[in-house]
């Protein structure tokens, strides 16, 4: 068995708003379209991975939240729908998705065996959570490829942000052992937004885009200052700034999204393919892809 | 003011172990035993709705009522999924849901309703609802906890819920569904070696315990600042279940209270309290703030204290 790798790192943001615009027949709400500038970086980066050859998506969420140790998907297969309890007026999303319970197992040991709490979530009416589904929706609306959540260990909040890092760090080392051992090709997706302060108001058409724009100028300041990174490949520093970042935005960087995927890829230094950045009701979202193999890599945006 | 529109308030943990595994240690078991003499208390009041509040329902888009009138699933705990299943199928007054959303709108925040199938209620509304009103003898209502909120608005939040019972003529029993401390091990714990996560949660929690014991529920709500840095894990703004508890009940320290149970859930704080507004003690206690509609001068807190 050749040695298994990861294909592409994702940093796929999931306001359900974006699902949501694409009125795919699986969402309940009907919208009038919405947040292009997302939505055509995400078509843009759904059409590379259908020339990219993998197995399996991993997903790291932060709307799956645990304190007790970090939980990997343990059922093979999930069918519900999942409606969004903070936005259920626009995401009411009926799923059928295949997990790769095989390599969810070896990651949750790997993680394990490297000092972290872990458990397998084995109960099969589990919801998986709207963070995973839009992500995966966007990056593969034909749900043709296997999947695996990992939970979010909510560290920030219990210790610090530097606790979080060290945490997500060796998780993301774990799982790559783990990947690596498994001989598949795996896409990794980190689901989350970047700077995430709401507001608190909806427009009476959710999709009004005359309406749409960053909660205020320093979010997006911040969010620029870390794309910035992201694009000359300065992972180490984006890494190191996290903790501020997060303060000063209120980030959802928070859950460990990029940092596990960071320490999964090795800490790249080559620079990420930029896809596209927007507010969603206020928030800061960019969708970018770290590229291990150079010859793959892209200067999209 | 009518007493009647509000039969007593409830205070309850949010964590699902005494639904679902109550046999696991005593202590949930006591926790478990404190909810059935609730349920029994509620069955013999005169509440016609029961209005829960749950911290472990966040919003951001102001405020959110429950209105499906029968909302209907199978949910499982994010942490606590091997413990197992919990369906429920409860019975929501969708019109009083919609009152409140006018009450609140009038009194200045966002808010609205919520009736989707397959909504995912939250855990401590589970279990709180499965356990105080098991057969859907009355209906409920859930309001959300809007991550932003802090104190100002969570107040005005449950004068606008006292405002729809008032005009709608209710009898309610309200329900916080908070933890005390909400620190939980972080490593998996034998049930039966359960304790609170350390002495200063403990010390604290004993010290609300008091409060409440002695109907101090103002006086809780002036403390809530405190009680945040001190004992809670900072996930949100604010400790915002006294503010809310005394809005929606009287911002006055007349009650009597009760602690059913004090038990550690995974190491957080978890109790279960009943706080029933009072004629007596007028007087005996003291609050800081006033919550001022006119002024005329300066308080002495020696000689007021009632509503
Ligand atoms: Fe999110």
């Amino acid at each position: 068995m050749s040695k298994g790798e990861i294909v592409l790192g994702a940093l796929a943001p999931h306001p359900p708003h974006v699902v949501y615009a694409e009125n795919p027949d699986q969402n309940e709400p009907v919208s009038e379209g919405g947040w292009e500038t997302l939505r055509w970086g995400y078509h843009r980066l759904a059409r590379k991975l259908e020339t990219i050859d993998y197995d399996v998506m991993v997903v790291f969420t932060p709307h799956w939240q645990t304190y007790v140790g970090t939980h990997f998907l343990g059922v093979p297969g999930f069918s519900s729908k999942s409606v969004d309890p903070v936005f259920p007026n626009i995401f009411r999303y009926n799923y059928d998705l295949e997990v790769d319970v095989d390599l969810s197992e070896a990651m949750c040991k790997a993680a394990s065996d490297a000092g972290l709490i872990t458990r397998m979530m084995r109960n099969p009416d589990f919801r998986v959570d709207y963070g995973t589904i839009t992500s995966c929706h966007m990056m593969n609306p034909r749900w043709d490829k296997p999947i695996i959540t990992i939970s979010s260990n909510r560290n920030t909040h219990y210790y610090s942000p530097e606790v979080m890092i060290e945490q997500a760090l060796a998780l993301g080392k774990a799982c790559r052992t783990a990947i690596e051992e498994s001989g598949k090709k795996v896409v990794l997706v980190s689901s989350h937004s970047l700077s995430h302060r709401h507001f608190v108001t909806e427009s009476p058409l959710p999709e009004d885009m005359s309406k749409e724009h960053i909660y205020n100028h320093s979010q997006y300041v911040w969010d620029m200052a870390l794309i910035d990174l992201f694009r000359q490949g300065k992972m180490r520093e984006a890494i190191d700034i996290m903790p501020e970042f997060t303060e000063q935005t209120i980030a959802e960087t928070e859950g460990g999204g990029l940092v596990w995927m960071m320490g999964a890829m090795g800490m790249p230094d080559y620079p990420a393919e930029i896809y596209g950045y927007q507010s969603v009701i206020g928030t800061g979202n960019c969708i970018a892809a770290w590229v291990p193999q150079s010859d793959k890599r892209e200067i999209v945006l | 003011m009518d007493h009647d529109i509000i039969q007593f308030g409830l205070y309850v943990p949010p964590h699902p172990h005494p639904l679902l595994s109550p046999g696991a240690s005593e202590g949930y078991q006591r926790l478990r035993d404190a909810f059935d003499t609730c349920r029994e208390r509620i069955e013999n009041s005169d509440a016609d709705l029961i209005i829960v509040y749950s911290t472990t329902w966040p919003s951001i888009i102001g405020h959110q009522f429950q209105a499906n009138p029968n909302s209907e699933w199978v949910h499982v705990d994010d942490d606590f999924h091997y413990l197992g299943s919990m369906p429920y199928s409860f019975t929501m007054d969708s019109v009083f849901a919609e009152a409140c959303v006018e009450k609140a709108q009038e009194r200045g925040l966002q808010a609205r309703t919520v009736n989707y199938d397959a909504f995912p209620i939250d855990t401590g509304s589970i279990t709180a609802l499965s356990l105080l009103n098991p057969d859907n003898r009355i209906p409920a209502t859930i309001v959300s906890s809007n991550m932003y909120a802090n104190r100002s608005e969570t107040i005005v939040l449950g004068k606008a819920i006292r405002d729809a019972l008032t005009e709608e003529k209710r009898k309610a029993v309200v329900v916080v569904v908070s933890s005390l401390s909400n620190r939980m091990f972080t490593e998996p714990i034998d049930p039966s070696e359960d304790r609170i996560h350390s002495q200063k949660d403990d010390d604290w929690n004993r010290k609300i315990l008091e409060f409440f014991e002695d109907g101090r529920l103002e006086d809780l709500s002036q403390l809530s600042r405190e009680i945040h840095g001190q004992i809670r894990v900072q996930k949100v703004v604010a400790y915002k279940p006294a503010w809310w508890m005394a809005s929606i009940m009287g911002q006055h320290n007349n009650y009597d209270g009760e602690v059913l149970a004090y038990e550690a859930l995974n190491g957080s704080g978890g109790a279960v309290i009943q706080l029933t507004p009072s004629a007596g003690s007028i007087g005996d206690k003291e609050f800081d703030e006033d919550d001022v509609e006119y002024y005329r001068g300066d308080r002495n807190v020696l000689d007021q204290g009632g509503v």
